[in-house]
């Protein structure tokens, strides 16, 4: 009984922590498509955000001003994704594409030139986990939330905002008319522009903290392509998450949960391969079960908005 | 004015291909000039890099040779995304294809005994076809029963055939030795070099007649009419008595088994048996091509050499400079982002009229 | 006093001059229609005076002063607001927020939904607007929905009202009504300005009319000057024949397609419900009806795009297997179908002439062999089936998107009459053409009906519909509430039945005094 009770809180325990960074992008990527822009992007600006937080880290010898460095330099790729497809009117996908294929080949380049290698940075500062008070005395509950990484607090608090943001204030309201119909929005005399560029914005900044986490949350070294298609998980989740801050973090869960039984298989007989193949086909079984959900995308998502005068 | 404008038809490989061939070649222009820059940034001499890589790629025959038989499993690739996209679909998914081919072609090709080459090859062809193009269709075959992007899918069946191919040719078909691969194919299976100890073989001359195929396909049977329709206006497509989901199908296995040809002609001609990772990059360069070939036959082939040229260059650059090969993925990036913004580009012309008209 | 001016207007697209030094006048407190076909530049003008477009040249007054109107907000600055003909509304979200959309009152930095809920509610009862600010808006009628649009206006405290061709979608009682709120507006002293088509409006409800034609005016004057026919003149450019000549077509008029007891669910709900009809040969079956009441779905249901619940469809008087019944076979049966949004099931716009002549035929042996398309029979056709329906073009490599409302309509109406079906479902077949197409593809119609088709009608405009019907059946809510000869109707009647009220009107003029 004390067994299974210490596998079930460690696999509990397990999938939050490897959620944290599809949790941030699925966030962001949230955020984002509510405000119609599709960002495809996620992958590459994750693998930036864990590349500049490496980086960040390195430099300064602390992992919050690495997670810093991270966040700007998420929140300039999520700029650039937005003067693409805002600007210049970049297929979605395309745009995301791009920046992915660049955030993989620039970060080998740089990681040459810093480390001189391809393969793996040098160790540098992470964040250890806080104790939080209170929850550390509580039975069970204290091996599962006892311990934690400030960036699940983090986490909590952007579900949080995002959900505050989205609902609660004007600004939400207005990006959540754009991502339904950019026209009538316009037609009103809102900023469609200037809506979407903030969300993409945040978007990127919400991924690299995602990406950072990897870097410097978990482990204390970048290496090359380690976020490994979570970003597109994460993308997954947005849908099944029924585009809703708190269901992409709900949806994140049961990745973790994929992948931390991932972990656990390791140990056991299967082959690695085949475990290693796991959360990819989770993915494509959760959207089996995704098909039916009440919700639907934003009615004017991946779609361009021409202001007055644009051809 | 009317209620039936035609502003939001036309899907987005109809948007791209109204772009000229100028636009693309000024986009490419525009990205080695950026690419150079950041080798600047990063310390290295963007002139020694471009001269090495451009002896790397045409400096001599054996270079040339080099260049031709590395574009051509990306003239495949390049078709497959393109030949999706005149269907409407995004088929990002091309590097899993691409080993969904390779794999079954190597089996075939180290298996089938007492086959003469003319039967051989064809058939280790055939094989990759039907692999590569069964995965494809598996992603649209999800796609028509979930209703969720081609695009999440296909990558999502990346990963699974990567680890999928990996694990086969680490039991049930490893090769003897150290390393993860299939058995070498049989002698009646390989394509000979038409140059001696180069990748480039008579392969390059199957890409081409596919590429002539696609085209043929696609402007002058039923079913390419019926698979442009869908790209450029769905619903009058439907209404046209077009089956949207079995048609979705078809293109995604047509693409599919493109791609499936381009792993079969690496299995056949460069490797000899299949290997994990060895057409790593190839999915994202086929994005890449066709979107620079603007999604056309003849515009993806010659966007196929000029990659082949990049990538047999940067092998080279790497060895002179020390630049790392990398370089080539930023440049290939900066190629997606330049051609599909052709506002970027066009305003990069404007500016530089202005400048001249300035001078004057 | 004026209070709009617009001098020497001009509007210059990539190939189009949309608008050619138009002048327009425009009292403070008066209903001014602004008169002219599709295409004639009057959306374009109110675009550019709502700050949508910026003029090629020209300037503006708003209120006697020299105004730029350089976006949107710049109009709803300066008092002007517009209520365009396809709403900008946000189905999802209430009818409070909509309203408030652009200018949100706030609490605490918060949006503060409890007083747009009140302030919306305030507005709408000072004008007589009756709608639930609580409610979805996906959930209202047409009506309402315009009426939240209106709402949107004067919540932004407009002076000056744009209305861009306000009754096209609505019932004749709706227009009562909307009338009867835009009288009361203009005796509050708001402006308002209709972009229209329609004739009897512009001289119900208007002051001043000004006539525009192929982007320049025509002319402007008191409506009381004028009448209908002088209008009609002046909006076109010639003396126009409002008559079809119709007889009816002699001998037996059999059953060639029939739906018994139809169900199709959406949402749960039933948006087609136990319908029954039948289209005879030699005759039009017109179907009226509010948009939104199952046309759509009875339409994809008889062309195969919809599958059917319950009930099920008969043709030649025998039943289909409802597997059977796709496009295609629809199609193949000899099923013509001319779509009610063109621009979305009726071509494909970067296709040729050519490739969209046979769209739906095109696996006929005449233009494909073994999977091959036959292109010289195809060219051959498509040049022959044009120049028959009278498309203008330059060849038919030109694109079909590249052609006016008109020639597009032609170009589908030929490719099904050419391939001479059994039975013709026509929906909306002159919406968004100008006044010469619409002759014509009336014309077109009677011919075919006269030779022995079945056709189904579908259309909003009540004046086509009893003028090409032999017989009309009413739908609403997914159910056909009344059938009868087509000169057994006027148009109360019609409206009334449309919007769910027994034939006579009693009810609905009773439903309108107690409101």
């Amino acid at each position: 009984m004390q067994d299974v009770l210490s596998v079930v809180t460690s696999l509990v325990a397990g999938s939050i922590r490897v959620s944290i960074p599809i949790a941030f992008a699925a966030l962001g990527g949230t955020l984002s498509e509510r405000s119609g822009i599709i960002n495809m992007g996620l992958e590459g600006t994750m693998l930036i955000g864990a590349f500049f937080g490496a980086v960040g880290a390195y430099y300064t010898g602390s992992a919050w001003l690495g997670l810093l460095t991270a966040m700007f330099a998420g929140a300039l790729c999520g700029l650039l994704h937005g003067i693409l497809t805002i600007r210049f009117k970049c297929e979605h996908v395309l745009a995301g594409v791009g920046i992915n294929v660049l955030a993989s080949g620039l970060t080998v380049v740089l990681l040459q030139m810093i480390w001189q290698t391809k393969g793996k940075s040098a160790e540098v500062a992470s964040f250890s986990n806080i104790t939080v008070p209170g929850i550390n005395q509580v039975p069970f509950l204290k091996d599962i939330l006892g311990q934690v990484s400030p960036l699940l607090i983090l986490l909590a608090l952007s579900v949080l905002g995002v959900w505050f943001l989205l609902y609660r204030t004007v600004f939400g309201l207005r990006a959540r008319v754009i991502g339904e119909n950019p026209e009538a929005a316009g037609s009103m005399g809102i900023n469609v522009y200037r809506t979407q560029y903030i969300c993409v914005i945040l978007c990127g900044v919400l991924a690299a903290i995602g990406g950072a986490y990897m870097s410097i949350g978990d482990i204390h070294m970048f290496s090359r392509d380690m976020v490994s298609g979570r970003g597109f998980i994460a993308l997954a989740v947005v849908i099944f998450g029924g585009w809703h801050p708190v269901g992409a973090w709900l949806g994140s869960l049961l990745f973790g949960l994929a992948q931390s039984l991932q972990y656990r298989l390791q140990t056991g007989s299967i082959p690695p391969q085949l475990i290693q193949m796991l959360p990819y086909v989770a993915t494509l079984i959760v959207l089996v079960f995704a098909r039916g959900g009440k919700r639907r995308a934003p009615a004017a998502e991946g779609r361009h908005y021409y202001a007055k005068g644009e051809q | 004015m009317a209620k039936s404008g035609n502003s939001k038809q036309g899907g987005f490989a109809e948007r791209l291909s109204k772009n000229n061939v100028f636009l693309s070649v000024v986009a490419l222009v525009l990205s080695l000039i950026v690419a150079g820059l950041v080798m600047l940034i990063a310390g290295y001499s963007p002139l020694e890099g471009y001269s090495a890589m451009f002896k790397g790629a045409f400096g001599s025959v054996d270079n040339l040779a080099q260049t031709l038989g590395t574009a051509t499993p990306l003239i495949f690739a390049g078709l497959a995304m393109a030949f999706a996209a005149r269907g409407g679909m995004f088929n990002i998914g091309i590097e899993g294809q691409i080993i969904a081919g390779a794999f079954p072609a190597a089996l075939v090709g180290a298996y089938a005994q007492g086959l003469p080459w003319f039967v051989h090859i064809p058939l280790c062809f055939l094989a990759g076809m039907v692999g590569g193009g069964l995965w494809a269709a598996l992603a649209g075959f999800l796609k028509n029963k979930l209703r969720v992007s081609e695009v999440i899918l296909t990558i999502m069946l990346n990963y699974v055939a990567i680890y999928l191919a990996e694990y086969l040719a680490n039991y049930q078909f490893k090769a003897e030795g150290m390393l993860v691969r299939t058995e070498n194919v049989l002698p009646s299976a390989v394509l000979t070099p038409l140059i001696p100890y180069s990748r480039l073989t008579g392969g390059i001359f199957v890409a081409l007649f596919f590429a002539v195929l696609m085209w043929w396909f696609l402007s002058r049977t039923t079913a390419g009419y019926q698979i442009r329709a869908i790209e450029a206006n769905p619903y009058a497509a439907q209404a046209g008595g077009i089956n949207i989901q079995r048609m979705n199908l078809v293109t995604m296995f047509l693409s599919g088994a493109l791609a499936g040809m381009g792993g079969a002609v690496e299995v056949m001609g460069v490797h000899g048996y299949f290997i994990t990772n060895m057409t790593s990059g190839y999915g994202f360069d086929g994005v890449a091509i066709a979107v620079m070939g603007r999604y056309s036959p003849l515009g993806t082939v010659v966007s196929a050499f000029i990659f082949g040229a990049l990538r047999a260059g940067s092998t080279s650059m790497n060895r002179m400079t020390n630049i790392p090969g990398e370089f080539i993925q930023v440049l290939q990036a900066l190629v997606i982002l330049f051609v599909s913004t052709p506002g970027i580009v066009r305003m990069f012309l404007k500016k530089r009229r202005q400048k001249k008209e300035a001078q004057n | 006093m004026y209070a709009v001016e617009m001098h020497g207007i001009t509007k210059q697209f990539k190939n189009v001059l949309a608008n050619s030094n138009v002048d327009l006048m425009v009292r403070q407190g008066e209903i001014h229609s602004l008169l002219g076909e599709n295409g004639a530049g009057k959306s374009t003008l109110m675009n550019i005076l709502y700050g949508m477009y910026a003029p090629t040249d020209g300037s503006i007054q708003v209120f006697g002063k020299p105004v730029e109107i350089e976006n949107p907000l710049k109009a709803i600055g300066l008092g002007i607001a517009m209520v365009h003909q396809h709403f900008m509304l946000i189905e999802p979200l209430t009818v409070a927020e909509n309203v408030v959309l652009g200018y949100e009152p706030k609490k605490k930095g918060c949006f503060d939904f409890k007083k747009a809920v009140a302030q919306v509610e305030a507005l709408s009862k000072q004008y007589g607007l009756a709608v639930d600010p609580r409610e979805r808006v996906e959930n209202l009628s047409v009506g309402t929905k315009q009426r939240v649009e209106i709402l949107k206006a004067l919540y932004r405290q407009a002076e000056i009202l744009i209305l861009d061709e306000p009754t096209a979608v609505l019932t004749p009682q709706e227009v009562t009504d909307l009338f009867r709120v835009l009288r009361g507006l203009k005796e509050s002293g708001k402006t308002i300005i209709i972009i229209t088509h329609k004739l009897k409006e512009t001289l119900e409800l208007a002051d001043t009319v000004t006539i525009l034609r192929k982007g320049e005016v025509v002319t402007s004057l008191p409506t009381a000057s004028v009448d209908e026919a002088k209008l009609a003149e002046l909006m076109v450019g010639r003396i126009v024949a409002f008559e079809t000549e119709k007889k009816e077509v002699a001998g037996e008029h059999k059953v060639v397609m029939a739906l018994r007891g139809a169900t199709v669910v959406k949402d749960r709900r039933n948006v087609l419900d136990n319908v029954s009809l039948e289209i005879r040969s030699g005759e039009i079956l017109g179907i009226a009806g509010v948009e939104g009441n199952g046309q759509t779905e009875l339409i994809d249901v008889l062309c195969g795009l919809e599958k059917l619940h319950g009930g099920a469809i008969l043709l030649d008087g025998e039943q289909l297997r409802s597997k059977s019944v796709t496009p295609r076979a629809m199609l193949e049966a000899g099923v013509g179908h001319i779509p009610e949004d063109r621009g979305k099931r009726g071509y494909v716009g970067s296709f040729t002439i050519a490739e969209n002549i046979v769209l739906g035929y095109h696996r006929n042996k005449a233009f494909s062999k073994a999977g091959l398309i036959n292109l010289k029979a195809r060219d051959e056709f498509a040049n022959k089936v044009s120049q028959q329906y009278d498309v203008r073009m330059d060849s038919i490599r030109d694109t079909v998107g590249s052609l006016s409302g008109g020639n597009q309509q032609k170009v589908i109406i030929g490719r099904v009459f050419a391939q001479d079906p059994k039975v013709i479902i026509a929906a909306q077949p002159t919406r968004g053409v100008d006044i010469g197409a619409i002759e014509y593809i009336h014309a077109e119609l009677i011919k075919m009906r006269d030779a022995g088709k079945a056709i189904l009608l579908i259309s909003a405009d009540l004046e086509e519909l009893t003028k090409l019907s032999d017989n009309i059946a009413v739908l609403y809510a997914g159910r056909i509430v009344d059938k009868r000869k087509a000169n057994e109707y006027d148009e109360r009647t019609l409206g009334a039945l449309m919007t769910g009220h027994a034939a006579g009107g009693e009810e609905a003029s009773k439903e309108r005094e107690a409101q």
